[in-house]
């Protein structure tokens, strides 16, 4: 299967303000990958992951996934293929309960009733939330809320799964929990963070994000223990890696 | 009460609807046309009933029993809208000051008689509807709407309404005590801030209006929020209905106040 591929090509993006967020960002995600997208803050992580799934759209270049490059007429059709994951658990869950938020992308996909049951109960234990679904969100708390939001996007059974910030948030056992369960993920995944340890266990390759850029682009053993390069970028070694 | 236990006040209204009991499974659209019912009856009386009101009482006082809602809860939570009905029924008194009665020693004006029934009125609207919500949950009864035929885009509204409110009401709490960590005694929590303050809580709320869209629309959003059909009318549920048509009917077309006046005095007189 080649499909499940992420293209950027010569991608230049400037908001309306002016900003220039990205300045021609060039790279390609082959099926199967897990890719781990880091920078500075400001340096264009977000509003790269905006472009996955065609809620942005380059002011310049192109973005392809899998066959299809992203216009506005194909992202309806992108957005079956991409699912995205947000920093803010409460931006993603908007339906009264946990069964509803995870049922409404596959009934949006227009499944059966038998088939999105189906669906949203697998992607419940698929995170082990499965006696949260008839609770509403606000009785959740974080970890709680953040392992729905994964649910929800995994029912709709995307290709690719590109993640914001994932770890933000969490305590460190239900973070611990997150490592392990994006490495059982067999999707091509997508993870900005500044959670450098989180990328080092979860991808094999990294990108690094600068000024619009993409700076350095390589396997993540390389590019994590690269000290110089990473202080140039505002990070710094992954914590697992510094010597006290 | 603080802010922050107002706030958390609000959600016990929907735990009770996790309640298990005999109302809590009726059919959610059952229950929503059967308060409909009982609203339009309540409304339906003439201006100076009070009599005829009182056996409407049987029904959320039965709802709460076999329900299982603590009576306590529902009493403060009509108490606490009830400024709304004082003020609009405080100047009957005044502006109709005929006499309707002569008890013993005492004119009793027509004015008072309205301002009374306001409040009855009052006091069986809202517990039915709050114990419609603690019984059936905000989602339950919107979804119930949708099904009875509601416009998809007010359905929508009010579910986010409610999705949001607790989300807003956090970002409030944040922002409020950030004020008072750094406002010392009454500097920093006058008006200038205060208006400061809210328009801040705008710019967040649209900030997230806009995330939260882009979050439905990479979920395949296209117009409606589509529900699950997790529910059937049962045989019971149309009983419970049939049940509240000849409750109601009955005390509307009979005086059955009256009557039992009536044989209570043949009894005993």
């Amino acid at each position: 299967m080649s499909h499940h591929i992420v293209e950027f090509k010569d991608v230049f993006f400037r908001y309306p303000d002016g900003t220039e967020a990205l300045r021609g960002v060039s790279f390609r995600i082959t099926h199967g990958e897990s890719v781990g997208v880091v920078g500075a803050n400001g340096a264009g992580k977000s509003t790269l992951l905006q472009h996955m799934n065609g809620y942005l759209l380059p002011s310049s270049g192109t973005v392809i996934v899998g066959d299809l490059p992203v216009t506005a007429k194909s992202r309806r059709e992108i957005r079956r293929k991409v699912g995205i994951v947000f920093q803010n658990p409460d931006d993603q869950f908007f339906m009264p309960t946990v069964f509803d938020d995870v049922a409404f992308g596959p009934l949006n996909l227009g499944l059966d009733e038998a088939a999105v049951r189906e669906r949203v109960l697998r992607a419940l234990t698929t995170v082990s939330s499965l006696d949260l679904q008839d609770k509403p969100p606000h009785h959740l708390s974080c970890g709680q809320k953040s392992a729905v939001a994964i649910a929800s996007v995994m029912a709709m059974e995307p290709d690719i799964l590109a993640m914001d910030e994932p770890a933000a948030n969490l305590d460190p056992r239900s973070r611990r929990l997150l490592i392990g369960l994006l490495k059982t993920f067999r999707h091509s995944k997508i993870v900005a963070s500044h959670d450098l340890d989180l990328i080092l266990d979860v991808c094999e390759r990294c990108i690094v994000i600068g000024n619009g850029r993409v700076v350095a682009d390589g396997p993540s053993g390389r590019i994590l223990t690269d000290k110089s390069l990473l202080e140039a970028n505002s990070l710094e070694l992954p914590l697992s890696l510094q010597r006290r | 009460m603080t802010f922050d236990e107002r706030y958390f006040d609000i959600g016990r209204l929907d735990r009770l609807s996790y309640g298990q009991t005999l109302v809590h499974r009726l059919d959610p659209r059952a229950k929503v046309i059967a308060t409909f019912l009982f609203l339009l009856t309540v409304v339906s009386y003439p201006k100076y009933e009070i009599v005829a009101l009182a056996p409407l009482f049987l029904y959320p006082v039965l709802l709460m029993t076999l329900g299982e809602i603590p009576v306590r809860f529902i009493m403060r939570k009509v108490l606490f809208v009830s400024p709304f009905a004082v003020f609009i029924g405080i100047f009957n008194p005044l502006l109709d000051p005929g006499t309707f009665a002569v008890l013993p020693g005492v004119h009793v004006s027509a004015g008072w008689i309205s301002f009374a029934s306001i409040l009855l009125k009052f006091a069986l609207t809202i517990s039915a509807a709050l114990l419609l919500i603690a019984t059936t949950s905000f989602p339950g009864v919107c979804h119930a709407l949708r099904r009875l035929g509601f416009p998809a885009l007010f359905v929508s509204q009010l579910l986010f309404l409610y999705r949001y409110l607790f989300v807003l009401a956090e970002e409030a709490m944040r922002i409020i005590r950030a004020r008072d960590m750094r406002s010392f005694g009454r500097r920093g929590t006058g008006m200038r801030v205060f208006g400061r303050v809210v328009g801040i809580l705008f710019l967040r709320t649209v900030d997230r209006a806009e995330r939260v869209y882009y979050a439905m629309l990479s979920r395949g959003f296209a117009g409606d929020i589509p529900s699950l059909r997790r529910s059937r009318m049962a045989p019971a549920d149309l009983m419970f209905l049939l049940l509240m048509a000849v409750f109601l009917s009955g005390l509307r077309f009979f005086p059955v106040t009256e009557g039992i006046g009536r044989m209570a005095q043949e009894m005993f007189g």
